[in-house]
């Protein structure tokens, strides 16, 4: 580990963990037996980290996520999110998650998808503060397509309209799973730089999922590397660049030292 | 509306259609030629025409008799002679094509939402709406005359029961039709089986209700008539009886065009409607 890296481990420890994750495992039950999809993964995501999560395909990554955010059931060890269980902080709704797909409903316009988490799941009587929808469009530089619907916006604007659903009702957590993994690489770049800016406006924990190796980079003050069948963790890297991170800083020799370390786990991984 | 459409029945499980986008596209320009969107329907008009004058031609020429087959002109000329039997006998069957529609579609709707939301009650009475769909509507006919009489009533049933199935499989199918990702995203945000039904199912559903709803508008006037030729003395369907048995070919063939029409009118009001509340459907193709 690099003296860097030490004294962000450091620097870390005075901070209070938003995830714990300890011991867990997660099996699936299909027709060829049960297959172990997550074997004894613990780690920490500190309050107001931003986690990417990198490892070849089938390795968890998503089932990670999505046990965290109690989508999957666990099947050994402990999650705890904020000191609760998963099915306590989804009730509590801690919880916003962005998919590879924008999956919004196309009979609503942009304004309207973005209201969509304020019009349901409110009568377990939670109080929650909401950022204001029109807000959160100009946020993610939207604002004048509001009234559009999801056919007439492009891939990139789609999925913008869907962070910012995301976002609405304040969550503690944002899981993101290949948020911009069908983007090209332009649109991709630009949105990955407009994250960091809403993460750092927002203070809301962020745990991406991503196949790109510069992204997990770029975007991650940790990158969790997983190793594939069963889904173990190969090595919590943490990454300490300079903050606030720009594109230009991908073309320095820190950043493709980390990259080529990163590749290098994933290599060793598979 | 000859006996020959009643077995399509079954073949009535049409879908949305969704793979219309790239279609749409190429509709697109070429609608916006004026010289092509001047004579769009130009095609269509010319062949119908040309076989209604074969048609009489070919009865003129040959002298074939009125009770056999008659003219174009003799049937035209029925609507405005015999027009008040014809107006008589049309209000009975439209009111129970309608209430059919109505009875048949809405039973059908609020059943595929208890299926979709209760596995056991799908898998309970699925089947026996399967059965009942396949027995024929014409040995039905029958036996909802002997249980309702001779009124409005057993055409109303027979009406709905023949829109039912095509609507119900649509349904559920379209209920169901929501992405994975949604409903996770509904869970992740503590959404209730009622929120989901009423913000999410509902309307991603419609597509597949209006492919329903069309093959239903036109099935529904069918109902009516085959219930009317069972038994009644009202209605187009026993006018298409009375006229079949008393030679009156010409009555016969605009009964059957107003049938038709009644028919056409239905599935045309389906369409538009359609248009307008599924505007967000992108190269939805209508």
């Amino acid at each position: 580990m690099t003296a860097a890296a030490a004294a962000a481990a450091e620097a870390e420890a005075s901070v209070a963990a938003a995830i714990s994750v300890r011991e867990l495992s997660v099996r699936f039950d299909g027709d060829a037996g049960s297959i172990t999809a997550l074997d004894r993964v613990g780690f920490e995501v500190p309050e107001g980290g931003f986690v990417t999560m990198l490892g070849p395909s089938g390795c968890g990554k998503s089932t990670l996520l999505r046990a965290i955010a109690d989508l999957v059931p666990v099947g050994g060890g402990a999650i705890s999110v904020f000191g609760r269980t998963p099915e306590q902080a989804r009730r509590a709704r801690d919880f916003a998650f962005v998919f590879q797909d924008a999956t919004l409903l196309p009979w609503r316009s942009a304004i309207d998808n973005v209201r969509l988490p304020l019009e349901v799941g409110r009568k377990s009587g939670v109080v929650e503060q909401h950022a204001e929808p029109e807000a959160l469009l100009a946020l993610v530089g939207l604002d004048g397509r509001e009234n559009a619907l999801p056919h007439e916006l492009s891939g990139g604007m789609r999925q913008r309209v869907s962070i910012a659903r995301a976002l609405v009702h304040r969550p503690r957590v944002l899981l993101m799973d290949e948020p911009f993994g069908a983007l090209d690489e332009i649109t991709r770049d630009k949105l990955n730089e407009e994250l960091l800016r809403i993460w750092r406006e927002t203070g809301t924990t962020i745990m991406f999922v991503t196949h790109s190796v510069p992204e997990a980079a770029f975007l991650g003050q940790k990158c969790l590397v997983l190793s594939a069948q069963p889904g173990r963790v190969r090595e919590y890297v943490s990454i300490g660049f300079a903050e606030p991170r720009a594109l230009a800083m991908r073309d320095t020799l820190e950043f493709v030292q980390v990259t080529a370390h990163l590749r290098s786990l994933l290599e060793e991984a598979r | 509306m000859t006996a020959a459409s009643l077995g399509g029945k079954g073949a009535g499980t049409a879908t949305a259609d969704d793979g219309g986008g790239a279609r749409g596209i190429a509709r697109e320009a070429r609608a916006r030629s004026p010289a092509v969107r001047r004579f769009r329907h130009a095609p269509p008009v010319i062949a119908a025409a040309g076989m209604l004058a074969l048609w009489q031609l070919i009865v003129s020429g040959f002298g074939v008799p009125g009770y056999i087959a008659p003219s174009p002109v003799q049937v035209l000329r029925v609507f405005f002679e015999q027009g008040e039997v014809l107006w008589i006998n049309f209000w009975p069957t439209l009111l129970e094509a309608m209430a059919g529609f109505a009875l048949g579609n809405s039973i059908a709707v609020v059943l595929a939402v208890w299926f979709v939301h209760n596995r056991l009650a799908e898998r309970a009475f699925y089947p026996i709406a399967v059965f009942i769909n396949t027995i024929p509507i014409i040995a039905i006919a029958p036996i909802l005359m002997l249980m309702l009489g001779n009124g409005y009533a057993p055409k109303i049933v027979i009406a709905a029961l023949i829109c039912f199935f095509p609507t119900l499989v649509n349904m559920v199918r379209g209920l169901k039709a929501v992405s994975p990702q949604m409903l996770e995203l509904m869970r992740v945000l503590s959404a209730s089986d009622r929120e989901i039904l009423w913000k999410i199912r509902l309307q991603s559903s419609l597509p597949f209700l209006f492919a329903a709803l069309k093959i239903a508008s036109t099935t529904c006037v069918i109902g009516a008539i085959v219930g009317e030729w069972i038994g009644s003395n009202y209605g187009l369907g026993s006018l298409i009886i009375e006229a079949t048995y008393n030679f009156r070919a010409p009555l016969l063939y605009a009964t059957v065009i107003l049938g038709a029409g009644l028919a056409v009118a239905f599935f045309v009001t389906t369409t538009l409607l359609e248009r307008r509340i599924l505007k967000w459907k992108p190269g939805a193709v209508f």
